[in-house]
């Protein structure tokens, strides 16, 4: 996916702090910018301040310290019902003593829009989520899945150019989920809005979102395209986050021509690419994605470095292999393989050699 | 498949109606059985008292039967006269024939020692003829025809229409007429219900005095609970736990000690007076009369009422998200909108359940204006007790009692016609 619109800044947190309760922060130091029509992730796990960020944003939290811009206006003294922001609470929040078709009214009516205009763009909005048939109904009579279409629709109605949602998505089930997923990144190109979300789900991230910001600790880790943050961590701790990661530790040896040669701590040599490592005698965290493992010889570069390991369990898992290896000490090396019909698979017992190319295998801080 | 036509049955073929039936039965009985020690409980300690009071209101022998304290006989009295009333139209003069029935049934009165009875119940609708019946008892054997002049001699008194008219309606046991009275209504010679006469007229205007004051007693906890119940809902645990116990200290405090303390503080003498002067807001000599009156009543019932008020409330607020408050600003209403239209709604059936048991609680309640109500500020129950303890006329009473239970019973009905019981939302 790439970016969408034109890249003026639209929401942006200029060093950003916030704290509760005066002793810890929560929010260290954030500065984010994002262009107009993005589609921006949050993920990170739990408590690392995404939803505080959200609500400082929307208005309902304070930031202790820095300033958040929206549309290049400084937003820090206006209050939430004045920004003009479209929200999705993760509980959704729809109004229980209001049916659904008044819960969509409630934004007209305080903009004081007309009757009729305001029956039209209840209808459009509802018809937009295929929940047209429901605006008699109250939110207890609808599904968890329907509930959270009549929230979007609710927080869309009244044509926000920006939609915060935090984790919407949470309560339902695997398949719904995906269904969602699918209708609210489709909604947001059409529309043409900016969306911040949250989530701590990081295929929910991967697959929606323009960019996905990856928090730990009240920072962000990295900020990149889904590709770019799953080929190319910034870190071990994005390495370790997003996706499924094997790591071997070792020390820098040294870097040369793009290529750090670490020794692994069983003594074995491997060529890296060096990202946050610069010279010898670094500690270093190697991160490989199981699926760039390669242990058939003839597929590996001629000159690649190997490595010896056990095969310790074979898992068959219908569209892939996944296959456990112990390698320089670490039991837990994983391996994916495809089910193709020349695939090899490998007996729990079996000495093989692995190697990779050295641009997939990176070596992140210790 | 099966064909849709035919029942359903079990797999070795009984129909699966009655299989389902039997195998519920069972469950059903035990429950039964669970409730049953409530159920009995609930019979004795309150349907039965209040069935008893509703047939007391309607039913009064003591101008009909005598029932010996020793040895438990029951014997009817003032037959006479009941069989002349039966034979006579309401309205009609009492002739000699009435007098001797009268005179015969003094007779019986006087051995069976019981004209206090009878004088006691035609006293509760015309005061002083309780003595007029003992009087005439005592002489009655040596009463000569014509009777009529024979009484009359003794009391002219005993001419009078109303007196007769009091005796008509007495000599049957069912009577409705103690309900005329608890709505200062009675009959008056002719047998037609009229307003008794305005110096006696006191339970209409209590009736409403208690509405009234019990509705605003109702309305100030309702003002003054909102914002505390909300504060207890919203604060972080620690300090909505002290403003709990602060809400329910009083709940701790006998209510008399609580009763007497706003005695204290209240009377012309009393603290807020005191402070008042002291501040030189109000002068020695005008202090302000907040004791003895309805003040006095409407401050202390509000203050000893204010938890029922809090705690239905608190119990609803504690269960509205604060979420909804969020997503209404968000979608773009000010703060005061919002409470208005999302916050304010969802409290509502904290308020009718917090409203009904304080109205319900107000209507009846006793010790507080009994203690600082005054002449004023009393409400119906003083007039209750008032009956039940010194004048005796249980009757009444229970007739009073019952057109309380009544208002409130139908005040229960509008508001479930309102707002709907479902929606009562006690804890
Ligand atoms: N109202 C508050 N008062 C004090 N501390 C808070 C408050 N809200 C959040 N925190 C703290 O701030 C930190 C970040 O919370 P936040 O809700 O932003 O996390 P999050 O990233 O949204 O987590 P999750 O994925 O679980 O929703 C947490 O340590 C939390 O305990
Ligand atoms: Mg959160």
């Amino acid at each position: 996916m790439t970016t969408r619109a034109s890249n003026d800044a639209f929401v942006e947190f200029e060093r950003v702090q916030k704290s509760y309760d005066g002793e810890t922060l929560v929010v260290k130091d954030l500065n984010l910018t994002m262009p107009k029509g993005q589609f921006l992730t949050m993920l990170g796990p739990s408590g690392s301040g995404k939803t505080t960020c959200l609500m400082m944003l929307a208005g309902f939290e304070t930031a202790t310290h820095g300033e958040i811009k929206l549309d290049g206006r400084p937003i820090n003294n206006i209050p939430p019902h004045k920004r003009g922001i479209g929200m999705v609470f993760q509980n959704y929040a729809l109004f229980p003593h209001m049916t659904i078709a008044e819960n969509l009214a409630f934004p007209l009516e305080v903009r004081k829009i007309g009757k009729s205009d305001r029956e039209e763009k209840i209808k459009r909005a509802l018809d937009m989520v295929e929940m047209g048939r429901f605006g008699g109904r109250r939110p207890a009579q609808l599904s968890g899945g329907q509930q959270q279409r009549v929230a979007l629709a609710r927080a869309l109605v009244f044509e926000p150019e920006l939609v915060l949602m935090d984790e919407p998505l949470g309560a339902l089930d695997k398949q719904l989920r995906e269904k969602m997923q699918f209708e609210i990144t489709r909604l947001a190109h059409d529309l043409g809005i900016t969306v911040v979300y949250v989530t701590h789900d990081q295929t929910e991230a991967l697959t929606m979102s323009d960019r996905v910001a990856v928090f730990n600790d009240g920072v962000i880790q990295q900020l990149a395209p889904p590709d770019e943050l799953y080929e190319q961590p910034a870190n071990s701790f994005v390495a370790q986050f997003i996706g499924e990661n094997n790591t071997l530790e070792g020390e820098v040896m040294e870097v040369r021509d793009g290529i750090a040669v670490v020794r692994l701590d069983d003594g074995e040599l491997i060529d890296c690419k060096p990202v946050n490592v610069s010279k010898p005698g670094e500690r270093t965290r190697v991160s490989i994605r199981p699926e760039r493992v390669e242990f058939n010889k003839s597929r590996l570069k001629p000159g690649a470095h190997t490595l010896k390991a056990e095969v310790m369990e074979f898992i068959y898992m219908g569209d892939i292999f996944r296959t456990r290896l112990k390698v320089a000490g670490n039991d837990e090396f994983i391996i994916k393989t495809r089910n193709a019909p020349d695939q090899v698979r490998l007996e729990p017992g079996a000495q093989i050699e692995i190697g990779w190319l050295p641009e997939d295998c990176r070596a992140l801080d210790a | 498949m099966t064909d849709i036509a035919q029942p359903l049955t079990t797999a070795d073929g009984k129909p699966l109606k009655g299989a389902l039936m039997r195998a519920q039965a069972r469950a059903r009985r035990r429950a039964f059985l669970l409730v049953l020690p409530l159920l009995a409980f609930i019979l004795i300690t309150f349907v039965f008292p209040i069935g008893q009071m509703l047939y007391k209101s309607v039913y009064n022998e003591g101008f009909t039967w005598q029932e010996d304290v020793t040895t438990g006989d029951r014997t009817p009295i003032m037959t006479n006269l009941a069989a002349w009333f039966d034979a006579n139209p309401p309205g009609t003069e009492p002739n000699e024939e009435a007098y001797a029935a009268l005179a015969a049934d003094l007779v019986v009165l006087r051995e069976l020692k019981a004209p206090g009875q009878a004088g006691t119940r035609i006293n509760y609708e015309l005061s002083g003829s309780r003595s007029m019946f003992t009087k005439a008892a005592r002489s009655a054997n040596k009463l000569e025809p014509p009777y009529k002049e024979a009484l009359l001699d003794l009391d002219k008194d005993w001419g009078n229409p109303d007196l007769w008219q009091a005796m008509r309606g007495a000599s049957s046991s069912y009577t409705l007429n103690f309900y005329l009275a608890a709505i200062d209504r009675e009959r008056d010679a002719d047998g037609s219900i009229v307003m008794v006469p305005e110096n006696r007229q006191v339970y209409v205007k209590l009736f409403t005095r208690t509405l009234t004051l019990s509705l605003l007693i109702t309305f100030l906890t309702f003002v003054l609970a909102y914002p505390i119940a909300h504060l207890l809902a919203t604060l972080p645990l620690r300090h909505s736990n002290l403003l709990m116990i602060l809400v329910l200290l009083p709940f701790w405090t006998s209510l008399l000690v609580r009763t007497t303390s706003w005695m204290v503080l209240l009377q012309s003498q009393g603290v807020v007076n005191d402070a008042l002067v002291g501040m030189g807001l109000l002068g020695d000599d005008n202090r302000l009369q907040m004791m003895y009156n309805r003040t006095g009543t409407v401050i202390a019932m509000t203050h000893i009422l204010l938890p029922f008020m809090v705690l239905p409330l608190y119990s609803v607020m504690r269960m509205i998200n604060p979420s909804y408050v969020r997503a209404a600003r968000s979608l773009g209403a000010t703060s005061w909108t919002a409470f208005r239209r999302i916050y304010f709604p969802q409290t509502v059936p904290g308020i009718g359940a917090g409203a009904l048991l304080v109205f319900i609680l107000a209507v009846g309640y006793y010790i507080t204006p009994a203690l600082v109500g005054g002449a004023d500020g009393q409400l119906i129950s003083n007039l209750i007790a008032f009956h039940m303890q010194k004048s005796l006329n249980w009757s009444l009473a229970a007739a009073l009692a019952a057109l309380l239970l009544g208002g409130v019973l139908l005040l229960y009905w509008l508001y479930d016609k309102l707002v709907g019981i479902d929606n009562l939302k006690l804890g």
